[in-house]
């Protein structure tokens, strides 16, 4: 029987499919792993309701639990408490920045229902913090368009929720 | 046991309405996909419509629980008739131009975004977890079609004119939104769902706010069309639905 340290060791090597440098664990996806008699009870959240990369990321946790030699396992989606992108890793925050997407700002969203946030977002490749936000939204549903005025790049940064 | 089945029966309703709503908008959302006006624009309303058909999935797959019959989120999506939909008809109506869509856009968001947030003090856990999860993306969806308004209805004449008319047309929709049926009063009574006289209150504060930025005029009462919780819906929703479910009609239980 696997114990809970080895379940999160390998669930160390599943990776979000979109942002192939961040694992499950590092994305803050993972909320509970338990081990008792009956095997592993693996606990996920969502990270956005219509995010089309949790239906992979759970088959991928399958196939790698599978691949480890454990069959005795169930995965659970919960919703609350919700998803928060504080749940991001430092580890995972520097592999970000690494990878080049700027990493989600600490703290809550904003709030403000108008006016657009003049949050301080540095450019991922030379650290510049004259950029400009091009789009709120992105790529992907979890992150939002910016340009650095320095450099001329454009870049992802990963919205904070 | 009368109770807890009549109790379950109203529920079962009331989520369906909520799923079938989001559903709706978001498939409206998605006919965007490749006609934005800028690139931009194009993946912001992918984007939105994602997060809908996500909320859409959670309320579906709970209704399907509620109602025991073994039916799953893709049954009541595909397999179900325009009578047998209770979305909000606001969210049926047309894409139009731009204006049309983020004036339809806006006058959902904003009642949905007050309505989610009464939900977070729902006594039924479920309900609540999702809407604390559909909340932080109903936030900023309200904020980007707001900032939309504000700049097309300040704009130029031809863009105020646009937004104006827009409202003129899509006004007589609105109270379907807050129209409620019998079942409601028993969710209200056990604080399951909100009265909606409170988020009513909130959603004219919200129009108030930002159509006076926008510069744009609510129209006064006029003739109210309320059916959409009954199932009797504008011309609209019907060719909606023979597109959203050919897949499934025509190849009935297709998996890929």
């Amino acid at each position: 029987m696997a114990t809970r340290e080895q379940i999160l060791d390998y669930l160390q090597e599943v990776f979000d499919p979109e942002v192939p440098v961040l694992s499950v664990v590092d994305l803050g996806i993972i909320r509970k792993i338990e081990v008792d008699a009956e095997g592993s009870h693996i606990t996920i959240t969502p990270t956005y309701t219509g995010c089309p990369a949790m239906n992979v990321i759970e088959d991928d946790i399958r196939a790698k639990l599978k691949e480890k030699g454990i069959s005795q396992f169930d995965i659970k989606t919960i919703l609350s408490p919700a998803w928060t992108t504080d749940w991001i890793s430092d580890e995972g925050k520097r592999k970000l920045k690494e990878y080049g997407i700027a990493p989600p700002e600490k703290s809550s969203p904003d709030k403000s229902i108008l006016g657009n946030h003049a949050k301080l977002i540095k450019c991922p490749r030379c650290g510049s913090a004259d950029t400009e936000m091009k789009s709120f939204f992105g790529s992907t549903a979890c992150k939002s368009l910016y340009v650095c005025n320095t450099c001329k790049e454009p870049f992802d940064y990963f919205k904070c929720i | 046991m009368n109770d807890t089945n009549a109790v379950n029966k109203a529920l079962f309703d009331y989520v369906l309405w909520l799923g079938d709503t989001s559903l709706i908008i978001g498939h409206r959302l998605s006919e965007w996909c490749g006609h934005g006006p800028i690139l931009e624009e194009d993946i912001a309303l992918t984007n939105i419509s994602l997060d809908l058909i996500g909320q859409a999935r959670l309320y579906l797959s709970y209704a399907g629980e509620l109602e025991g019959k073994g039916r799953s989120e893709d049954d009541l999506a595909y397999l179900r008739d325009v009578m047998a939909y209770k979305n909000s008809i606001l969210t049926e109506q047309l894409n139009g131009d731009f204006a049309n869509t983020m004036m339809r856009q806006f006058l959902f968001t904003a009642f949905s975004y007050h309505l989610q947030t009464a939900l977070l003090s729902s006594t039924n856990e479920h309900l609540r977890a999702i809407a604390e999860k559909a909340v932080k993306e109903t936030t900023y969806h309200l904020r980007h079609c707001s900032d939309w308004l504000i700049r097309l209805g300040d704009g130029t004449e031809e863009s105020h004119k646009r937004v104006q008319d827009a409202i003129d047309n899509l006004w007589m929709f609105t109270d379907d939104m807050f129209e409620g049926v019998e079942g409601d009063k028993l969710l209200i009574a056990e604080k399951i769902a909100p009265d909606m006289a409170g988020v009513r209150k909130q959603w004219d504060a919200t129009l108030k706010q930002i159509l006076d930025d926008a510069t744009i005029k609510i129209p006064e009462r006029t003739f109210m069309m309320k059916s959409g919780r009954k199932g009797i819906h504008t011309e609209h929703l019907g060719f909606l639905l023979a597109e959203m479910q050919f897949m499934q009609r025509a190849y009935p239980g297709a998996k890929w």
